[in-house]
């Protein structure tokens, strides 16, 4: 089976994200760049696939030039080769979507995996509007999977419960945690990676179907008080969630 | 890679001790692989102050021109805190601020470490973050690579070069160092608090790029052996608290409470005031100087840096540039011994020979009984910043006592709580301390 | 400005975030607004909705719609929009809505604003706020296509109160399927009476700090008592402790309830992520210094697992 797998250079969790100079982006100085977390849980889910059933996994990204250690790290968990697609500032889902379909659509598959959001933007739409554009279906932030011949059963997760959804193939799927558990990239992994392929494919990303207006800090939340210690300052605290804060 | 796939050199640590190394052994030519447990070059590195750089400024000409540096220091102060006073002594030149700026920058070794990497990488060295060695493999009495976690995977190589720091557990592992002496390891404390630059720059009086260090002793730490610190970043300032662990223990002390004290302090306060906690960590620095120093090498090992204990304790505070001297004298002596082809201990103790003639071990030297002595009469950290600035006190204060029998209270005070011999004793001891 | 709104539904009822977004559409609408009504029964539904101020109901009533599917609902929802050309297009962000809303932009070539906790129109588009980066930041952003396409934040819209004497004219509308490649073969529903953590007022959290899978009975001991539903942080979901659905954070959900009581938690900064739009925050924990102090409206410092059953029966007497 060979498997693409979308992947996406984000900042990391833990970063405290500064707005950049022009106002309408984020600053990426001092800010260190991960493979997206959920993006993990696809590459992960393709390896296991491969090792199964055999195949090639193919990694594939539209971002700046550094977005490659992304692709690195991808490799050193064990995929194939990868594809990069240069383009400084990746717009929108709408526009990313179409630069990527405009790619794939000329590489042969039998599934293509995505993380369930990319921890940038918060989206969550990429993979979705990928699939519309390929003419295929989609399957979204998904917890578990089974493949049969041709088809995959597929767990995701609602309010209120899990729907089990049965999908022909070739489908375009997205990762959510508790799909799986990401593998460790080892030393050998790591020192192949940097031996493996990375293919530069020119590529359009297009004018954005959004404009940025601005960005702002979200108002901080203040800090509070600390009612007490232990058990003797709960009566306190209740009542101030009925007096003061009026909450119960 | 094919499993036999093996380095000439393996370096364990990309800080500046590791780094330095790499570089220098590329540019000769050696394959090298730099082994980095954090997730990338300068994400544990905690440094407080000044990145000195000599040695950086031979090994990449004028990167000061491209390097994530934050300000260059043409202002030092060092001071004395009571309860409520300090005292202090302040210097200041804009000698300073031209090329090579006084080989004095502060930084944030989690940019700079890695912009350094780079930089490193891009002269062929393979550097690989989020790989710790666990383990020295060793035969016969001879290093012969390491294994990593995660995964245990083993690499071979013909020798390792151990850069990893103040820990250095790899080190204690061959037998080439004792357990650390509390007495003899500090634990320093930093936070580095966001300020607007020009609040900054009005705050401590500098001109542009300029930046200043401040050394802080008596109560900035409690009257502990140690010191606190304070540098100014573009954007921000690096303070913090280090002492040694068997002081800190002695007096029952906590080093983030020292922190918090320092920074409440009345002299402290107000240089910290309205700032925004960025960051906050804690490492030890190794301040045995020369006469704790561990064995440097074994066949197929040699160690630098805070990883050899290469730290001047004194005033002077610096590691960094013992760190990428030493890294640089370590990669000329493996250099050597791959021509020879041969990587035994007699040939790599050529290294010793090295940091012999080099400003390493003629600093470690002279101050080498600086910390014994320190450790020996805490009181000068402990009793005299009070008495001074008690003095200092009464000296200035305006009443309406003539002039002439306060200098006579001050100086009956002097002898009474001080002593003139004792003082004098004390001052000399120091002097010789630093011979 | 013409909005249409789709208002989802499970087996009859409407979501609470559907009637969030349909409220928010009557506010952003100065001209017509229309919901979309998709399943089986939609016609008899969709009455309903003329309370929140809908002036017309177009409902897809078949079989095949009975359970979601991506593409079933997106061709009805094409079809909606063809047939009444709409400025705007709303929906609630649940999963469905986030799973829909992305294919449907992508067939009418337009970009989707996603999750957002502000609407409104300028110089005819849609322009939303909305958090990006786990919250750190807001972006305000305009789309550039129409129809523009919104998600909305449950909880981020208020609703209005419903008004009986108004109603709405339903259309049926003939539901052109089509061939489904997915669909939905099974629905595991949760247990009855489960308070889904998105529109959930209270929520009760515990995190590493409460040791143990059985210790969780404590905190749904006080769930239980207020009426709301129990969360987790990422330590306790990774412990096996609670299920991935518990989950409170940047992988986990965004909630944003009246009382968030957080217990054993420490206030990483990606659980934050999940849980600071809260109205009211409580932090039980042992260690004074954790940095969920920092964010927390009241904290107790103290050892969870005394505090928390003094905690349910002090609240049990005064509710
Ligand atoms: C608070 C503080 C303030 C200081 N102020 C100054 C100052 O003003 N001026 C000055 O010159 N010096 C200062 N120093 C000292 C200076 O930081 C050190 O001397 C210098 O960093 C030593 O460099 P190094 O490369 O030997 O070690 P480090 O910089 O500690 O680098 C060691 C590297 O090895 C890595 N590592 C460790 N173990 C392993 C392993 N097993 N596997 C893989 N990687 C590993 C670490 O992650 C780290 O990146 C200060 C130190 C502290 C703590
Ligand atoms: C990419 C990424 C995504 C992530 N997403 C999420 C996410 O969505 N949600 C999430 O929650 N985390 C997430 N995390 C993990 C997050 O970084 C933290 O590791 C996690 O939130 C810690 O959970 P905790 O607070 O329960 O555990 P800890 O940090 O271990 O804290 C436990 C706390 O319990 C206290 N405690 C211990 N015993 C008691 C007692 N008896 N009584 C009271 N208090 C006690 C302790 O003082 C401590 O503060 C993510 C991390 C990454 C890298
Ligand atoms: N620029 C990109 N290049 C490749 N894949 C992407 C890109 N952006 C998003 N994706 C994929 O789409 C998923 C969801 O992203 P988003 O819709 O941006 O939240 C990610 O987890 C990736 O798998």
């Amino acid at each position: 089976m060979n498997i693409l797998v979308c992947v996406k250079h984000v900042p990391d969790t833990e970063t405290a994200v500064k707005i950049g100079s022009d106002g309408k982006s984020i600053s990426t100085q001092d800010v260190n760049f991960i493979l997206n977390p959920y993006d993990e849980y696809a590459v992960e889910e393709a390896l296991k696939i491969k090792e199964d059933k055999g195949g090639e996994v193919t990694l594939i990204t539209l971002g700046p030039e550094e977005a490659k250690k992304t692709l690195r790290t991808g490799l050193a968990m064990g995929a194939d080769k990868a594809i990069h697609l240069p383009c400084d500032a990746p717009p929108d889902s709408l526009s990313i979507a179409n630069a990527l379909a405009e790619v794939i659509k000329d590489i042969e598959y039998d599934l293509i995996f995505c993380g369930k959001q990319a921890m940038d933007n918060d989206n969550a739409q990429v993979p979705i509007m990928l699939a519309e554009k390929l003419g295929l279906p989609n399957v979204s932030a998904i917890t578990k999977l089974e493949l049969e011949d041709g088809t995959a059963v597929a767990h995701r997760e609602f309010e209120g419960g899990v729907e089990v959804v049965e999908t022909s193939l070739p489908a375009v799927i997205s990762a959510h945690k508790g799909l799986n558990e990401p593998r460790y990239a080892s030393l050998k992994g790591i020192m192949m990676a940097k031996k493996k392929p990375i293919e530069d494919k020119p590529c359009d990303c297009g004018d954005a179907a959004i404009e940025i207006v601005d960005v702002t800090y979200p108002q901080q939340r203040a800090g509070g008080k600390i009612v007490g210690e232990g058990t003797e300052a709960v009566p306190e605290l209740v009542k101030l969630l009925q007096e003061e804060a009026k909450v119960i | 890679m094919s499993e036999e796939e093996k380095f000439d050199c393996i370096v364990v640590g990309a800080g500046p001790a590791g780094l330095s190394a790499a570089l220098t052994l590329v540019k000769a030519g050696v394959e090298v692989a730099v082994l980095e447990r954090g997730e990338y070059p300068g994400s544990k590195n905690v440094m407080g102050g000044i990145l000195f750089t000599p040695v950086l400024d031979k090994l990449l000409p004028e990167f000061w021109k491209s390097a994530p540096v934050e300000r260059f220091v043409t202002h030092r102060r060092y001071s004395v805190l009571s309860k409520e006073g300090e005292a202090a002594f302040d210097f200041k030149t804009a000698a300073y601020g031209e090329p090579d700026y006084n080989n004095s920058w502060t930084v944030l070794r989690a940019k700079f470490d890695r912009w350094f990497a780079d930089q490193v990488e891009e002269a062929g060295a393979m550097i690989i973050p989020g790989m710790m060695v666990s383990e020295l493999l060793v035969k016969d009495g001879r290093v012969t690579g390491v294994k990593t976690e995660p995964g245990g995977d083993e690499l071979n190589c013909d020798v390792v070069i151990c850069c990893e720091g103040a820990n250095s557990f790899l080190a204690e592992q061959v037998g080439l160092r004792k357990p650390h002496d509390p007495k003899h390891l500090a634990v320093a404390v930093k936070e580095v608090i966001g300020l607007p630059q020009d609040e900054i720059e009005s705050r401590f009086h500098l001109n542009g790029n300029e930046g200043c260090a401040y050394e802080i002793f008596g109560q900035a730490v409690q009257g502990t052996f140690g010191s606190g610190f304070l540098y100014t970043n573009k954007e921000s300032i690096s303070i913090g608290v280090g002492s040694t662990i068997h002081d800190m223990k002695r007096h029952e002390l906590n080093p983030n409470d020292v922190l918090e004290g320092f920074k409440k302090h009345p002299a402290i306060a107000p240089l910290v005031k309205g700032g925004e906690s960025l960051e906050y960590a804690a490492h030890m620095i190794p301040e045995g100087g020369y006469s704790h120093m561990p064995k440097l090498t074994m066949s197929g090992l040699i160690l630098t840096g805070d990883a050899a204990g290469f730290v001047n304790a004194s005033h002077y505070h610096e590691g960094s540039n013992l760190a990428m001297a030493s890294g640089v004298h370590a990669a000329e002596t493996v250099i050597a011994a791959k021509e020879k082809g041969d990587f035994s201990e007699a040939t790599l103790s050529g290294y010793r020979d090295k940091l012999e003639n080099s400003f390493v071990f003629k600093d470690l030297k002279k101050f080498q009984k600086f910390s014994g002595f320190l450790n020996d009469n805490p009181h000068l950290l402990r009793d005299y910043p009070d008495s001074i600035i008690g003095l200092l006190t009464d000296y200035f204060r305006i009443s309406e006592k003539p002039k002439a029998q306060i200098e006579k209270d001050v100086i009956a005070k002097f002898r009474r709580e001080i002593g003139i011999i004792n003082f004098a004793k004390d001052m000399y001891k120091m002097w010789r301390a630093t011979r | 400005m013409k909005v249409l709104v789709f208002a989802e539904q499970r087996n009859g009822e409407f979501r609470k975030a559907a009637v969030e977004a349909l409220c928010e559409g009557r506010r952003l609408a100065d001209g017509e607004l229309i919901a979309v009504v998709i399943g089986k029964g939609a016609a008899d539904l969709g009455g309903q909705l003329g309370a929140y101020g809908a002036d017309k109901i177009l409902a897809f009533d078949h079989d095949l719609l009975e359970l979601y599917s991506t593409e079933g609902f997106t061709a009805c929802l094409q079809k909606a929009a063809e047939t009444v050309s709409p400025d705007a297009i709303l929906m609630a962000a649940t999963a469905m809505g986030r799973d829909l809303a992305p294919r449907l932009g992508a067939r009418l070539d337009v970009p989707v604003l996603a999750d957002v906790t502000k609407l409104s129109f300028t110089d005819g588009n849609i322009e939303a706020v909305r958090p990006v980066y786990a919250g750190k930041l807001n972006v305000t952003v305009r789309s550039k296509k129409s129809p523009g396409i919104a998600t909305t934040r449950p909880k981020a819209f208020l609703p209005t109160e419903p008004d009986g004497s108004k109603t709405a004219e339903v259309v049926a509308m003939d539901a052109a399927v089509g061939d489904l490649k997915a669909r939905v073969k099974q629905v595991q529903s949760e247990a009855e009476g489960m308070i889904e953590l998105t529109e959930a007022d209270f929520i009760v959290s515990g995190g590493r700090g409460m040791k143990s899978a059985e210790n969780f009975k404590i905190i749904e001991d006080l769930a239980k008592v207020l009426g709301g539903a129990v969360g987790a942080s990422r330590a306790a979901v990774d412990s096996d402790w609670r299920g991935h659905g518990d989950q409170v954070g940047q992988t986990g959900k965004v909630v944003a309830p009246t009382l968030y009581i957080a217990a054993g938690i420490s206030g990483a900064i990606q659980h934050l992520a999940g849980m600071t739009s809260s109205k009211v925050i409580v932090a039980i924990n042992k260690d004074a210094d954790a940095p969920i102090f920092k964010i927390a409206d009241y904290g107790i410092v103290g050892d969870a697992m005394e505090v928390l059953p003094v905690l349910t029966e002090a609240i049990k007497a005064v509710k």
